[in-house]
């Protein structure tokens, strides 16, 4: 047996014995548990630099594992930013220093990460930030507000982006923080969303001082590592939920249409065909999306097609299992029999919003797909040049011209 | 399932994309399509089948072919989309090559196959209309088969009759008696089409028809389908281009949202078309038993969508686009008779409908 193919069983082995007393328990506690023992196993930051705390191997090794773990259902959840979005920032711009002391712990559950761009007024420009940090002495003080941050209510620590020089253009005068999320300056308060339930949170930040080491990167040179941070999360949102179960699925809806007996009815059938159509393409081109970049063709900016093409399908398919089931009536109190009924439709059809709005808009995904895979000229920037103090942000209370 | 090109493919592509830039730049498929139902480029086709040999690719070795897949075919089909080529490849190197190489005898292959392969023979099948043509015991033939691909240019006409309530797949070669062909002015300049009229002709009989015939259908659905890939590709890098160097209101056209949104919707729908196609080429030579949903898959998404990304591609061109002398016309009316070559969309939904649990 060569290396990998003993790496590969050795953790699906470990998987397989481990796994089980995991699965079935939720709760952040038990999570960190686990991540503690995948990382004392060897299967946390596989491809992370030895020296802070990953395993230090390739792709291919990760790719077994994944492989491997096929099949389980691991609480990961809880790590999905540290491990996507700020280890990686981290990695690659963080100070000698940033990088021993926050990664290993990343890895190992220790300490669990949020990121913390949108403002209330800067969600598809986030470069037009108002949260301020002005140096005083030995430290930033940051005041402010960030929105849509997910876990923040567990995190130990966050990524946060904040205003450093007004007196220049909006990208230039941004830097990135790590902050300490126990600081009593930061506030946490669950946002209600539509589906009536909290992903996501507000977080308020009032005079928290932040030590001068915990700046990332460059001070005013910020806006760049958000830029990467935010292409990290536009692959996973589109290419990670391919395959995975979907709520509205097509044969969830046909399975319904069948027991009904409405296959026959023109408009039904039609309504299936094109969502079948809808998502045979969304998955193929996923698939072979990820053949590329398993040839080592990397999907870059044609990232963002997925997440546009799920975002729509996410959208129409909830949509289209609303039509097909009628009035989506449910009693609370019964419990929901796991298949197309109206309580699974009701949620899906409440959340799919938020997963087209998540990681960028659908207009945002045009942009990009218009500007960096087919190299369109951009949109003529009108506040490119201009001091971010002198700028319009956020909605204004008078109207524009 | 493998979804990527080989490199060996990928040079397939690049030597007839050479080909066909040398010996078929719409100079040239414009002269051609100037004279409305003859649509047909001899010297091209001889250059393909001569110095690429791509004719026999789904021929077997034995009969002078490549022994090839749907994989190669769908290669060389795109291309071909790409470019508007006016050649039967379709006609011949895939539907009747399939037919004869899967319906007939071995004798009758060998006599006719490396023709085809070779290209010296140009040979079409009359898709299956009602009513068929009807045959007698010694094999004479009568009826009228409304729309033949390249009826008018072919050697070898195969056609679906009926001899005693039994569907039978005959030839019937170009200087039969009785045999009269009227070219038809259609949809799309570039390829030819023409009305036959059978009245007693004698045809060789090839093998069975019917249901028999379905399995050719599903390679040609795909390899059409690579041709609809072809041409939506060749429209939206056409448009894409033009929308990078036209000037309105001061900024480039392709700037404005209201344009750059609507290319990347129709990139989006490329991509997706593309993976649809490799898919089905692969269902077809890997896994015969998923081949007629993936062709039915094919046709349902990628014969409108072509269509649509042809469309699109003319209106974001503006008043240019309407003209004669611009090419966006020529794609446009391809894209709309190829979505309907082998039966319209509702056909290809009622098959994938079918197959999918859903009739």
């Amino acid at each position: 047996m060569d290396e990998l193919a003993e790496f590969q069983e050795r953790a699906r082995a470990w998987l397989s014995e481990r796994s089980a007393s995991f699965e079935t328990v939720s709760g952040v506690a038990k999570a960190r548990e686990f991540m503690a023992e995948l990382h004392d196993a060897g299967f946390s930051g596989i491809t992370w630099p030895k020296e802070y705390g990953g395993q230090g191997l390739g792709v291919a090794e990760e790719r077994a594992f994944h492989k491997a773990a096929e099949g389980h259902s691991l609480p990961l959840a809880p790590f999905g930013i540290g491990l996507g979005m700020c280890g990686p920032t981290l990695v690659s711009i963080g100070t000698e220093e940033q990088k021993r002391r926050y990664v290993r712990p990343l890895l190992r559950g220790e300490e669990i990460w949020c990121q913390m761009f949108s403002e209330p007024g800067a969600g598809s420009d986030v470069a037009s930030l108002q949260t301020k940090a002005v140096l005083d002495g030995d430290a930033w003080v940051v005041n402010g507000q960030k929105v849509w941050t997910t876990g923040a209510q567990f995190c130990d620590y966050g990524l946060l982006v904040a205003r450093t020089d007004p007196d220049v253009p909006k990208h230039r005068g941004i830097t990135m923080f790590v902050i300490d999320m126990h600081d009593p300056g930061v506030t946490v308060r669950p946002l209600r969303d539509m589906t009536g339930l909290s992903h996501f949170n507000e977080i308020f930040f009032d005079d928290v001082r932040v030590p001068l080491d915990q700046v990332v990167g460059e001070v005013n040179g910020g806006w760049q590592a958000a830029v990467t941070t935010l292409l990290h999360e536009r692959v996973s949102i589109g290419t990670g939920r391919a395959g995975t179960q979907r709520a509205a699925s097509f044969e969830a809806l046909a399975e319904r249409a069948r027991a009904e007996g409405l296959t026959g009815d023109p408009s039904v059938r039609e309504g299936l065909l094109d969502l079948y159509l809808q998502e045979r393409a969304f998955d193929l081109f996923n698939a072979r999306l990820s053949q590329e970049a398993k040839a080592g063709l990397h999907p870059g900016a044609r990232g963002s097609i997925s997440k546009l093409l799920l975002a729509r399908l996410t959208l129409d398919s909830a949509a289209a299992a609303a039509d097909l089931l009628g009035p989506l009536a449910y009693d609370p109190l019964e419990e929901s029999s796991g298949g197309l009924d109206a309580e699974a439709t009701a949620r899906a059809l409440t959340w799919a919003p938020g997963m087209a709005l998540g990681g960028g808009t659908n207009e945002i995904m045009r942009n990009i797909i218009g500007e960096r895979v087919l190299g369109l000229p951009r949109e003529p920037q009108v506040d490119r040049e201009i001091p971010f103090r002198d700028l319009k942000v956020g909605t204004q209370k008078e109207t524009g011209r | 399932m493998n979804l990527l090109r080989t490199s060996e493919q990928n040079d397939l592509a690049d030597a007839v994309r050479a080909l066909l830039a040398a010996d078929s730049p719409a100079s040239r498929v414009r002269e051609i399509a100037d004279d409305p139902g003859t649509a047909f480029d001899p010297r091209l086709w001889g250059r393909l089948s001569g110095d690429l040999g791509v004719t026999g690719l789904l021929v077997a070795e034995e009969h002078g072919g490549a022994g090839a897949g749907l994989g190669e075919v769908a290669v060389v089909m795109e291309e071909l989309g790409s470019s508007l080529a006016p050649l039967p490849y379709l006609a011949s190197a895939i539907l009747s090559a399939g037919a004869i190489g899967r319906l007939s005898g071995p004798e009758t292959a060998a006599r006719l196959l490396p023709g085809i392969a070779a290209g010296t023979t140009v040979a079409t099948l009359a898709l299956p209309s009602a009513p068929a043509p009807a045959a007698t015991a010694t094999g004479l033939l009568s009826g009228t088969l409304p729309n033949v691909a390249f009826g008018l240019q072919a050697d070898l006409i195969l056609v679906p009759a009926v001899r005693d309530g039994e569907p039978l797949l005959f030839a019937v070669e170009a200087g039969a008696p009785g045999l009269t062909r009227t070219p038809l002015t259609g949809l799309d300049p570039t390829a030819s089409q023409a009305r036959v009229v059978l009245d007693g002709t004698p045809g060789t009989l090839i093998g069975p028809a019917g249901d028999a015939l379905a399995p050719v259908l599903d390679l040609a659905a795909v390899a059409l389908a690579a041709e609809q890939l072809g041409v939506m590709r060749r429209c939206l890098t056409a448009i894409v281009d033009y929308a990078k160097i036209r000037v309105q209101f001061g900024r480039f056209i392709g700037s404005f949202q209201g344009v750059k949104h609507r290319l990347a919707d129709m990139h989006c729908t490329l991509e997706q078309a593309e993976s649809i196609v490799r898919y089905a080429a692969w269902a077809a030579d890997h896994d015969p038993a998923e081949l007629p949903v993936a062709a039915a898959l094919a046709q349902s998404y990628v014969g409108p969508a072509a269509f649509e990304i042809a469309r699109d591609h003319l209106l974001l061109h503006g008043g240019i686009g309407f003209t004669w002398e611009h090419d966006a016309h020529l794609y446009f009316k391809r894209a709309k008779a190829a979505q309907h070559l082998l039966g319209p969309t509702r056909v290809h939904r009622a098959r994938l409908a079918a197959g999918l649990g859903l009739a």
